[in-house]
């Protein structure tokens, strides 16, 4: 980690020293436990505020879009897909982009560690990364936590911990897994469909609307958001279920043949809501119907994007 | 005599006693929230902080505020009936009592009474929980609150370890001391040591003292773009925020029918501001940032002459990037 940290500051120096970049997006040390902020750096001397740790849970590729100058930017493996499809959507410019490829061991899952200790009443409130462990202090105690066992679920997962493009690689590179069953998948395709309804219903009887997960994601960039629109207006913003069960199907839809699985959406949700696990679920449709996952390469044309004149399915033709 | 002693294993059924609507902490679907409660077993006595605040009680994310109806001989309007329910909640930690008394100064003021908020509040037992262990985040201090403020409750408890204090505070909260036992010389020695352990755990300490008129002089400054950059523009941390009180009016039709709603809204938000012109005059996030702490810590002392901020803490710990606003609020006063 340490060693990653000092590679990625001494890159970021090059970069920022030849005006390679105007600016890098990277992560500096959070104000509280178990996180890691994007920070955003314009000059050399602040380049030791980046870090490299277990908690650098954000999507940089979020803070990519709509900017006029040369980025440079830190991408783990899901940061690199989206970038890619933000590439292939036609949403950033290459030439305008460093990307530097971080390898990525996964991150931490601070939702779960703060659901066991704060149900207990208990606050974390310090800790210490070592080797392939995690010490959360407090008031009181002190917990030694494996970090395998503390992964968010999408790193847990993941398949593409590699940066899929990148123009320069900080760390080496790390193997990739073989496919592991999401066991929360699993069990929510074994669901019938009406249990599967109830346990939606439940995750999003949670929901704020506060559109953490829309605003935490690389993907949902529209202009105006469907929830947005006035003219018409399409859905009511009350707290009214079937407005809630609108918001996140047609969210989920919309990122079907996109998603990456960053888990950005879950991770944002100040509610714990689920929200990956629809994703999830399309992201396998996807990939059973049309033999794609998002953010691979340029060129494969992404499904739900591409017309094909000798398309297998009658409805198409 | 207003400081009375229950013992611990007295509470289940003072609360209980309560001829009220009980809502209380409880642990659910792995979050610490506010909620009603069937039983006092139920209630998170040793919580340290909730994922949302209260103020859904006394001001709902959605709230109806009446119907309609398309006739043969024009409109007829349906008002609900106000929601009058006798409500207590119980285990209010001070921050959030005391954002009860700033939102009062919006909704029930000289110029403007809101009765949907009014009726609620009125029909509210307060009974609060002493914050014997304030988190990192907290900074309640700074906003001229305290982790053992009784400011705005009917009733505070403190935790003394196998009883509890019992202060009572208002009118209200009288009729509920009656049957407990006073409190001794060594209970109330007892929570003033608490008392001070707590205000000495609290290490943030932000002078605002002045804020609000220099956050007027530095409204146009590059500061805004530096602090705001990282911002997501989401509205998480006014949702989960006890004070933050923005609403949008909508109606909901079908066909001849309607009803008109309000809705929790966020500055934050680009649809917040956007006219009915297509005009929009906060389009970059950080203006709609830079309007969140202008509100909290300049116009809101210039309207009512308080800090819109609790000091609770809630922003810092839900924001999906880690924003920090005492970090925020550190880096204006220097600026």
């Amino acid at each position: 980690m340490e060693n990653i940290e000092k590679s990625i500051r001494e890159e970021v120096r090059k970069l920022l020293g030849d005006k390679s970049v105007d600016v890098i997006i990277g992560y500096e040390m959070g104000i509280i436990p178990l996180r890691s902020a994007p920070s955003f750096i314009y000059k050399i001397e602040d380049t030791d505020k980046l870090v490299w740790n277990s908690f650098c849970e954000n999507n940089l590729a979020r803070f990519t879009r709509n900017r006029e100058d040369k980025i440079g930017v830190i991408a783990k493996g899901c940061d690199s897909r989206s970038l890619m499809v933000l590439l292939k959507e036609k949403q950033i410019k290459r030439e305008n982009l460093k990307i530097i490829g971080v390898p990525c061991r996964g991150m931490i899952d601070r939702h779960r560690i703060e659901r066991e200790f704060s149900l207990e009443g208990k606050e974390i409130l310090e800790t210490i990364e070592m080797g392939e462990e995690i010490i959360l202090k407090g008031l009181g105690f002190e917990r030694a936590i494996k970090k395998a066992d503390y992964l968010f679920i999408s790193c847990r997962l993941c398949r593409h911990r590699n940066p899929v493009i990148y123009d320069l690689l900080c760390g080496e590179m790390v193997a990739e897994r073989e496919e592991i069953e999401d066991p929360l998948l699993r069990s929510f395709e074994a669901m019938s469909p009406d249990e599967r309804w109830a346990y939606f219903l439940k995750e999003i009887s949670r929901c704020i609307r506060c559109y953490a997960c829309r605003d935490a994601c690389p993907n949902c960039y529209c202009p105006e958001c469907f929830v947005d629109a006035t003219q018409p207006q399409w859905f009511g913003t009350s707290q009214n279920i079937s407005d809630l069960q609108m918001y996140h199907i047609v969210r989920a839809f919309h990122q079907a043949g996109r998603c990456v699985d960053c888990g950005a959406c879950s991770r944002a949700c100040p509610m714990g809501i689920n929200l990956r696990l629809l994703l999830q679920k399309l992201n396998l449709d996807v990939k059973n119907l049309f033999d794609y996952e998002a953010g691979l390469n340029l060129e494969e044309p992404a499904p739900l994007q591409a017309y094909k004149i000798d398309d297998s399915n009658e409805f198409f033709k | 005599m207003n400081l009375k002693i229950i013992e611990k294993a007295q509470i289940a059924q003072f609360v209980e006693s309560i001829p009220a609507k009980k809502i209380a902490p409880v642990k659910e679907d792995g979050l610490i929230t506010f909620r009603e409660i069937s039983s006092a077993e139920e209630i998170f006595w040793d919580f340290l902080n909730t994922r949302k605040s209260p103020k859904e009680f006394l001001f709902p994310q959605s709230e109806r505020l009446f119907r309609y109806q398309r006739t043969d001989h024009g409109f007829e309007i349906g008002l609900d009936e106000i929601e009058a329910e006798k409500k207590a909640l119980i285990g209010l930690h001070p921050c959030d009592i005391k954002s009860f008394l700033i939102l009062d100064k919006l909704f029930d003021n000289e110029r403007y009474q809101d009765n949907y908020y009014i009726e609620k509040r009125k029909n509210t037992l307060i009974i609060g929980l002493a914050c014997n262990h304030p988190l990192n985040t907290c900074f309640c201090t700074s906003v001229d609150g305290g982790p053992f403020s009784s400011e705005g409750a009917d009733i505070l408890l403190t935790d003394l370890g196998d009883r509890y204090l019992m202060q009572i505070v208002s009118e209200k909260g009288k009729e509920f001391g009656s049957k407990f036992k006073d409190a001794q010389k060594s209970d109330i020695a007892e929570m003033e040591n608490r008392k001070k352990q707590a205000i000495s755990s609290i290490k943030t300490n932000i002078n605002l003292n002045g804020l609000y008129k220099k956050l007027e002089e530095i409204f146009e400054e590059k500061i805004w773009e530096t602090l705001s950059e990282k911002c997501l523009n989401c509205g998480a941390c006014t949702y989960v925020c006890p004070t933050c009180h923005c609403f949008d009016i909508q109606d909901e039709i079908k066909a001849d029918k309607g009803i008109r709603i309000r809705n929790w809204d966020s500055c934050m938000f680009n649809l917040f501001t956007k006219h009915g012109s297509g005009h929009n005059p906060r389009t970059k996030g950080f203006q709609r940032m830079r309007q969140r702490i202008m509100h909290k810590f300049s116009y809101y002392i210039r309207n009512f002459g308080v800090t819109a901020c609790v000091g609770c803490g809630r922003c810092i710990l839900n924001c999906p990037v880690n924003m920090d606003i005492r970090g925020v609020l550190n880096t204006l006063i220097k600026y």
